[in-house]
């Protein structure tokens, strides 16, 4: 498995990064982990003309606080974030879901910045930062902007960056009091993509919902937000029928395709079952509980 | 396609070679180096038989270009033996019937090397997890665990009698 | 269709072993010193040194100056004519030296159609069509692998898409003709029954109880991690094709090849070098290595052949994929009294099974598993289907785990729907120590076993009643855990020649062992390890046979140049066959030794017995000649009148098949919100007799348990209607990593075989035959009062998700 031929590129900043794909249009990608594109070139089913690798920019890998939000930059590794003290003290879906992005060698390479820019609805990331209602940065040549996550997913591998920006950054607001996150994922085997997944960011009055947020992984063409089940939640004493009502509301919203991974049926029920357990896990964190 | 003289250090020699841009790190070593130890199981990046390490990180070399590792450090299984002395996982690779058919060996040591840096006292289950990214056929991974606690036991022993 | 007689008659003429019963025990024998590290001792491989340094050498870390590399372009279906193939484009591309078509293959005598294992024939390149979704189509030969791949791209290829039928029962319809190249159109290929049907019948009429199921065993892979290949040297000044090929079977391979080829024999040489795992994949001959060998004839260049992950999972020889419809009659106390079986083998394309070669449907016949019957009858239909060929891969000791799984699920659900607990119904079935050797209803005579001590020891291992009772707990609160048991008889060692030869070649193996003046040794086999650890066990034999230590011995195996010819090693059949030449080889040698040694010390032959490692004069040890003292006299100071020299060569035919036992308990406990099966333990008592290295035995009981799982809960290949395979990569053909295997628990018994001179059985296939229907059965004892009864594995989560809210379980 071999893949056809291209031009290497190496930039050392942002701003040459920028450069090159904007004088190379369409015919230019970015290689980050390269774990998603790489694979995809030696099928040839991507045969990009150019690669901008942006492994040796440097500044682009960190994770830290910054004005009230955690800020992730775009190279950072997934095995960097599955080690922070930092994410596993105060963001518990980003903890949980990089434990189970592939498998421990592509954490390695793969980034967080990667895995979002792709657009794919079958990657951890997505539903993890629709859930913290998170931001994405990207530089472009006119400069910088920051894209609001509810507007980052377009289409199937489809974001709203421009062929010629570069996705630099992510922000996620700090968790405030009562609230936590849980990220529940089902896969056939370590190293494969969700069944289904849900990612849980709610905040707890007593044992009232104030506030939830709620998104699924690879049960729809585009990364979605579950706002049935959201809705099913919010304001309401959290018990028994009011995970079961949102679990039932998360199964009917979403849009699974039938593959390998199961029937449609079986997604959609797999949701039900994992929304009832994050957001169980997630208030069990928001309660001072179970880690 | 754009062709570029990369310099690599491969176990501690500097190798500079002219390649391809496509041409993937596992091909680079195993041919342009004749380091064959590295090996190659699959094509969808699955099954860790390619892991070296870069910059002391395991990777999967089957899903990195040769261009990438451009003044880089990259360990290999012919690397891991220091003047002739086996290192501890070899040791213990060994002593526990860690492998039968060998070729997914090189890549669990490197996995493993990589694994005990980060975590020098593992538990089983975070040995298990740590190499959830290596296939292995033939084992049925019991003794592959047994082989990396033997290693890990001899590295702490190693390190608190002060020997490097 | 070929009508293969009933073969329980052969079967019968076993010569007698000297003891009706053999008794069990649980120690290990051990009887030299660790010095001389013979058979018990946990010897540590004298192999691994290279693996561990990474200086094995595979056959794609061969180099030859000048070398060429093949590569393939496959069909994108399953079945359609073949219009045109333009290779135009790609011998534009530069390096690209040639492109192999079937009419090429054609052109240089016929070579497009080669035999299988079988006798049946397969297309190495097609002319007219293709008729399996990945088949070659084409080979390319260019100067380098990235070349070669592109040139794959380049080549265009016209298809006339025709339709596929990719059911064995519609199949048997003959509406979709897949070999239109056989006088007889149909895709019936064979029929084959054992047992006594007339009988059999009766007992089914007389049965208090009849159980009936339907089982499915789908089509899975072997996927070892090193992949298929090949580099061919064809020396046009020398006239010698030196090969080197990912075989288990070398000179098998060669015969075949001369055969094929018309080159001469004794001028081809093939090498199986470090082969990164076979299992059974490496035993077909497939259309990859006929291309790389004619493209090296064609050349004159060596050629390197080395196929893609995908090419090994979407073409390579598969296994399993039996529709079983099993009937099985109890009394009125729960004891069998027969077995029906009537299965439909989908083999594909072709008939390239690597059975021995009278019997098409393997040892599938053993199926009457570890319990007295009275009667039985199997009947198996051999069926094509456009699909790649195969069928005996993946450790199934030709079709034995089909025949396991069977049984086994059937004793199972009997003993459920009989309300009898699963290990007493075993209990109460088992073939008896005293009954041995046993006559199987279906011909079979089992050398020895005691199935109530291993399964016993199983028991108590896991602590059984207590699970019982923990599960009755649960149960009422409804929370899910089961128990499953698998009570296996395996039948290994292929085989006695009357009975057992592979396109003719008798099944015997060999081993040449020769003692150099200094006392150290070489022995050389027909076998071909692939990670079974033969350059340990093997010394160790010789080792416990003359008293060399083992680490004075070097074992070889794999080149045909050098090794006595042999069949090869798949279906545990290693130890049994080629590890008792070697036993007799050595022995042999020590009676030659012997008369050197009473030569040496002047006493007539039967005034001394043997003692570890030397001759000594009976009642006076001091007088003694070691085995060491003696290999040197026989280059310096031989008896006049006696060849110098200290080898020997032996051919073993074994008298019998060889039946290594277990009993495995599994216990899962069940997710009812996701369907997932949790293996909280496995316990496997086996019983493989004598024990040459109890090291390497656990090794190999772990390898084929994970192989076990994996088909259990994860594995299948995957068609969809066009016939395109959707599990072609490990993307979607899932393989346990460390955290989907569980810590295998380990016990064992040892009842030797009576007719090996080392008392040994075999193991490697043992565990992959036994722990599927363990695991099957635990999953669906957990289940059974939701109503179910049965579950084809994989038992995906899926499935087990379907019947839990069937019976109501919502979470």
């Amino acid at each position: 498995m071999i893949p056809g031929s291209f031009d290497y590129h190496s930039p050392a900043t942002v701003d040459d990064a920028v450069a090159l794909l904007d004088r190379l249009g369409g015919e230019g990608k970015v290689l980050a982990g390269g774990h998603s594109l790489v694979p995809a070139m030696r099928f040839r089913l991507a045969s990009p003309a150019a690669l901008i690798d942006i492994n040796g920019i440097a500044g682009l890998s960190y994770i830290r606080v910054q004005n009230d939000q955690l800020v992730i930059g775009a190279v950072t590794r997934e095995a960097e974030v599955e080690r922070s003290q930092l994410v596993h003290q105060k963001f518990g879906a980003l903890a949980d879901a990089s434990r189970v992005i592939a498998d421990p060698l592509v954490r390695n390479r793969g980034t967080v910045g990667g895995n979002l820019a792709h657009a794919d609805p079958a990657n951890d990331h997505p539903a993890v930062m629709l859930a913290y209602g998170a931001e994405v940065v990207a530089k472009g040549p006119g400069g910088t902007r920051v894209i609001p996550i509810d507007e980052f997913f377009v289409g199937l591998f489809e974001s709203a960056l421009a062929a010629n920006e570069l996705l630099v950054e992510v922000r996620v607001p700090l968790p405030g009091a009562g609230q936590a996150s849980a990220y529940q994922k089902l896969e056939r085997k370590v190293g494969d993509y969700a069944i289904s997944a849900v990612a849980a960011n709610i905040t707890m009055a007593g044992d009232v919902c104030s506030a939830v947020r709620i998104a699924l992984t690879n049960v729809s063409p585009v990364p979605m937000r579950a706002r049935q089940a959201e809705g099913a939640l919010v304001g309401r004493r959290i018990d028994e029928s009011t995970l079961e009502a949102a679990g039932r509301a998360a199964a009917a919203e979403c849009d699974p395709s039938p593959d390998l991974r199961g029937s449609i049926e079986y997604k959609r029920d797999i949701t039900r079952v994992l929304l009832g357990r994050a957001v169980r896990r997630a208030i069990a964190r928001a309660t001072g509980g179970a880690a | 396609m754009s062709r570029h003289r990369i310099t690599v250090m491969v176990n501690g020699a500097a190798q500079t070679r002219e390649i391809d841009a496509r041409r993937l790190l596992v091909h680079f070593l195993r041919e342009d180096l004749a380091l064959t130890g590295t090996h190659i199981g699959c094509d969808t990046t699955s099954c860790g038989a390619c892991t070296v390490l870069l910059n002391g990180t395991a990777v999967k070399s089957c899903t990195l270009f040769a261009v990438q590792a451009d003044g880089a450090n990259v360990e290999t299984i012919e690397g891991v033996a220091q003047d002739g002395a086996l290192h501890p996982l070899q040791e213990g690779f060994w002593e526990k019937h860690g492998l039968q058919c060998g070729f997914c060996t090189p890549g669990m040591i490197m996995s493993a090397k990589h694994l005990l840096a980060r975590n020098p006292d593992p538990t089983e289950d975070e040995i298990r997890f740590g190499i959830s990214g290596n296939l292995c056929r033939c084992t049925g991974y019991n003794k592959i665990v047994e082989a990396i606690q033997y290693a890990a036991a001899k590295m702490k022993e190693g390190a608190q009698e002060g020997v490097a | 269709m070929t009508h293969v007689a009933d073969r329980t008659q052969m079967m019968h003429e076993v010569p007698p072993s000297t003891s009706a019963q053999v008794p069990t025990t649980d120690d290990v024998r051990v009887t030299t010193p660790g010095r001389i590290c013979g058979m018990g001792h946990r010897m540590k491989r004298k192999e691994d040194p290279r693996f561990i340094q990474g200086h094995g050498n595979y056959v794609d870390d061969v180099n030859l100056p000048g070398m060429l590399y093949l590569d393939i372009v496959r069909s994108p279906y399953a079945h359609a004519k073949l219009l045109k193939i333009d290779t135009s484009e790609a011998l534009k591309i530069p390096g690209v030296l040639a492109v192999i078509t079937g009419q090429d293959l054609k052109a240089a005598g016929n070579l497009h159609w080669m035999p299988t294992l079988m006798s049946d024939t397969q297309m190495v390149l097609p002319i007219d069509k293709v008729v399996y979704y990945a088949q070659e189509v084409c080979a390319v030969v260019a100067v380098d692998r990235y070349t070669a791949a592109d040139a794959i791209e380049a080549v265009q290829v016209d298809y006339e898409p025709l339709p596929v039928v990719m059911d064995p029962y519609e199949a048997l319809k003959d509406k979709v003709i897949v070999r239109d190249d056989k006088e007889q159109k149909t895709n019936h290929i064979w029929h084959w029954e054992a047992g006594d049907s007339a009988a059999t019948d009766r007992i089914f009429a007389a049965a208090a109880n009849v159980v009936r199921e339907k089982i499915y065993l789908p089509r899975i892979h072997v996927a070892s991690i090193e992949t298929c290949g090949m580099v061919a040297h064809m020396d046009k000044v020398t006239g010698k094709m030196k090969i080197w090929m990912t075989s288990q079977a070398p000179h098998a391979h060669r015969t075949v090849f001369a055969l094929v080829s018309g080159l001469p024999e004794q001028n081809i040489q093939i090498i199986s070098p470090d082969i990164g795992g076979g299992f059974g994949g490496k035993v077909p001959v497939y259309p990859g290595y006929v291309c790389c060998a004619v493209a090296s004839i064609v050349t004159g260049k060596p050629v390197k052949w080395v196929e893609d992950r995908s090419e090994n999972l979407q073409a390579d020889s598969f296994a399993r994929d039996y529709h079983i419809d099993a009937e099985l009659a109890t009394d009125a106390n729960g004891r069998i009294t027969g077995l029906r079986v009537k299965t439909v083998a989908d083999q594909g394309a072709a008939d390239a099974a690597a059975n021995p070669s009278k019997f098409p449907a393997g040892l599938y016949s053993i199926c009457t598993g570890s319990y007295d019957m009275k009667a039985a009858h199997v009947a198996v239909d051999g069926v094509y289907t456009n699909k790649p060929p195969g069928g005996v891969a993946y450790r199934c000791s030709f079709r034995v785990t089909e025949a396991v799984h069977m049984i086994e699920r059937m004793a199972d659900i009997a003993a459920h729907e009989l309300g009898i607990d699963p290990a007493e119904f075993r209990l109460r079935n088992f073939i008896r120590p005293d009954q041995f050797p046993y006559k199987s209803p279906t011909g079979w005579t089992y050398d020895s076993g005691n199935y109530e001590a291993a399964l016993r020891k199983a028991m108590d291992m896991i602590g059984y009643a207590d699970l019982r009772k923990e599960q009755a707990e649960k149960r009422a609160r409804g929370e899910l855990m089961g128990i499953g048991i698998s009570s296996f008889t395996e039948v290994v060692g292929a085989g006695p020649s009357r009975d057992f030869d592979i396109l003719g070649i008798k099944m015997f193996d060999s081993a040449e062992i020769r003692i150099h003046p200094t006392g150290k040794a070489i022995a050389r086999f027909g076998t071909k390890s692939q990670g079974q650890g033969h350059e340990t066990t093997y010394a160790q034999i010789v080792a416990e046979e003359l008293g060399i230590p083992a680490s004075d011995v070097a074992v070889e195996e794999g080149d045909t140049d050098t090794a006595p010819y042999g069949l090869g090693t798949y279906a545990s059949r290693s130890t049994p066959t080629a590890g008792a030449a070697g036993a007799m080889a050595a022995r042999k040698i020590k009676a030659k030794a012997r008369r050197i040694a009473a030569y040496l010390l002047e006493v007539g032959d039967d005034e001394l017995e043997w003692n570890v490692d030397r001759w000594q004069v009976k009642g006076s040890p001091d007088q003694h000649k070691t085995i060491q003292d003696i290999a040197f006299a026989a280059y310096t100071n031989h008896p006049p009148g006696m060849e110098a020299g200290l080898e020997a060569v032996d051919y073993y035919d074994p008298p019998n098949l060889t039946f290594p036992f277990g009993s495995y308990i599994c216990v899962v406990d069940i997710d009812s919100g996701t369907g997932e099966v949790k293996v909280r333990r496995f316990v496997a008592v086996d019983d493989c007799g004598n024990i040459i290295n109890p090291l390497v035995v656990e090794g190999q009981i772990h390898g084929g348990l994970t192989m076990g799982l994996a088909p259990a809960l994860y594995e299948q290949i995957v068609y969809d209607e066009n016939g395109q395979n959707l599990t072609g990569t490990f993307a979607d053909y899932l393989l346990p990593t460390a955290m989907e295997s569980p810590k295998w628990e380990l016990g064992k018994t040892i009842t030797p075989s009576p007719h090996h001179p080392l008392g040994a059985k075999g193991v490697g296939e043992s565990p992959t035959v036994g722990a599927p229907p363990a695991i099957a059965n635990a999953v669906v004892d957990a289940l059974w009062h939701l109503g179910v009864r049965h579950i084809d594995i994989p038992i995906t989560p899926e499935k087990v998700w379907k019947v839990l809210r069937a019976g109501g379980v919502m979470d």
